[in-house]
């Protein structure tokens, strides 16, 4: 465990294959949501905290349960339940206790729930840091790093989209390219532009 | 008969999952870089579709309508489950090159969706049809796409170079390539649906 590791997750996880714009995860809330600042905070918020706890739960289901027992072919059904439940709590959680906080992001957390995002950390994460069923030594804290840094690049890909379409509203588009398609020609320039990251060597 | 048709057409043209209902974009654009993994990803995809609007549509009146999504969701992980086991045994190249997209399966939206949209108020029979159509819609988008990216971005259509000296646009093989060129074609279906009406 030493600051370069943390390093690497960090650039790579934010910027070199940030997640929407280099493994395309979330594309769906990306372009749904992204047509106010505001929303797509709000989005943004939830998604970071669901990766991040999803990352822990999944990582202890993979290490203790799944491991021991040889069931890894087990990890898709175990993980995408788990993260079901565990976003259905946390909603009825906010909504008990902070129905204002409720409001700001209570109707965009069952979206988490199918949102490619979540799931593809805990993929990633069991892919990465367990090697032919051993445990990687600090996998722990790498895992859940990565899943605060997959929160991260998904907000910063988010604020740019829609910092850019606020700005779009007062242009004159031609009528084919409304709305989705030239949100799909925008994210592509900005993806152009967070390929100059590939270089990036440690 | 012709209901059956209708239903499995549907998925085809009238609501395409790529390019009409905008659904499950995330691995059309990152597996498209060749029309083999195209192919591969629509083959598997098509599967799972077809195994989840059966069984679902056979269950739908046992399942309370409360819970009924984490029902649908564990019925769908498990035909993925199936297609990923399946793949890993008998095409681990192509397991390879799809990567951590076949176990995300799970959370596209088409799958879910036509289980929530259709499957649950319809016959078996109709759901099969239904799921038939939509698989090979996304299967034919898929190609189309990573067709358009492979011969721009490679020179090449399934590994056969078309036009001898032809210089290929590395850029369209990129993560950014993909978005262009989806952003493009709906550009340009819009165009053609305006042009009709």
């Amino acid at each position: 465990m030493n600051a370069t590791q943390f390093l690497t997750i960090f650039i790579s996880a934010v910027f070199v294959y940030n997640v929407i714009l280099s493994r395309f995860l979330g594309l769906c809330s990306f372009i749904a949501i992204s047509k106010e600042t505001k929303p797509a905070l709000a989005m943004s918020l939830a998604v970071m905290f669901v990766t991040t706890m999803s990352s822990i739960i999944t990582w202890l289901i993979y290490r203790f349960l799944l491991l021991p027992f040889g069931m890894t072919y087990l990890r898709t059904i175990s993980f995408i339940l788990v993260i079901a439940a565990f976003v259905q709590l946390v909603e009825m959680i906010i909504k008990k206790v902070s129905p204002p906080m409720y409001r700001f992001f209570g109707i965009y957390l069952p979206l988490i729930t199918v949102n490619c995002a979540v799931l593809g950390v805990a993929v990633l994460n069991s892919d990465m840091f367990f090697l032919n069923g051993k445990v990687l030594p600090g996998s722990f804290i790498y895992s859940v790093f990565q899943g605060i840094c997959v929160g991260l690049g998904y907000t910063l890909a988010m604020l740019l989209m829609s910092g850019v379409r606020e700005r779009l509203d007062l242009c004159n588009i031609p009528e084919a390219v409304k709305e989705f398609p030239l949100a799909f020609i925008i994210a592509s320039i900005m993806s152009l532009s967070f390929m100059g990251f590939n270089g990036f060597k440690f | 008969m012709k209901k059956f048709l209708v239903e499995f057409l549907n998925g085809i043209v009238k609501e395409n999952p790529t390019f009409v209902l905008l659904l499950g974009l995330c691995p059309t654009l990152a597996v498209s870089i060749s029309v083999v993994n195209g192919i591969g990803m629509g083959i598997a995809a098509t599967f799972v579709l077809l195994g989840s609007n059966i069984i679902i549509s056979l269950i739908k009146n046992v399942i309370p309508d409360r819970i009924r999504i984490p029902c649908y969701i564990v019925v769908i992980a498990t035909f993925v489950t199936i297609a990923e086991l399946s793949m890993k045994a008998y095409s681990p190249v192509l397991n390879r090159a799809l990567g951590i997209y076949v176990p995300l399966i799970v959370v596209n939206c088409i799958v879910l969706g036509r289980a929530e949209a259709y499957a649950a108020k319809n016959t078996v029979v109709n759901s099969l049809f239904d799921g038939l159509g939509m698989g090979i819609g996304f299967t034919l988008a898929l190609i189309l796409i990573s067709g358009i990216r492979e011969f721009l971005g490679a020179g090449k259509i399934l590994g056969y170079t078309l036009i001898k000296g032809f210089e290929p646009v590395f850029v369209i093989g990129m993560p950014s390539g993909a978005l262009l060129v989806i952003g493009l074609l709906l550009g340009f279906f819009n165009l053609l649906k305006s042009k009709r009406e």
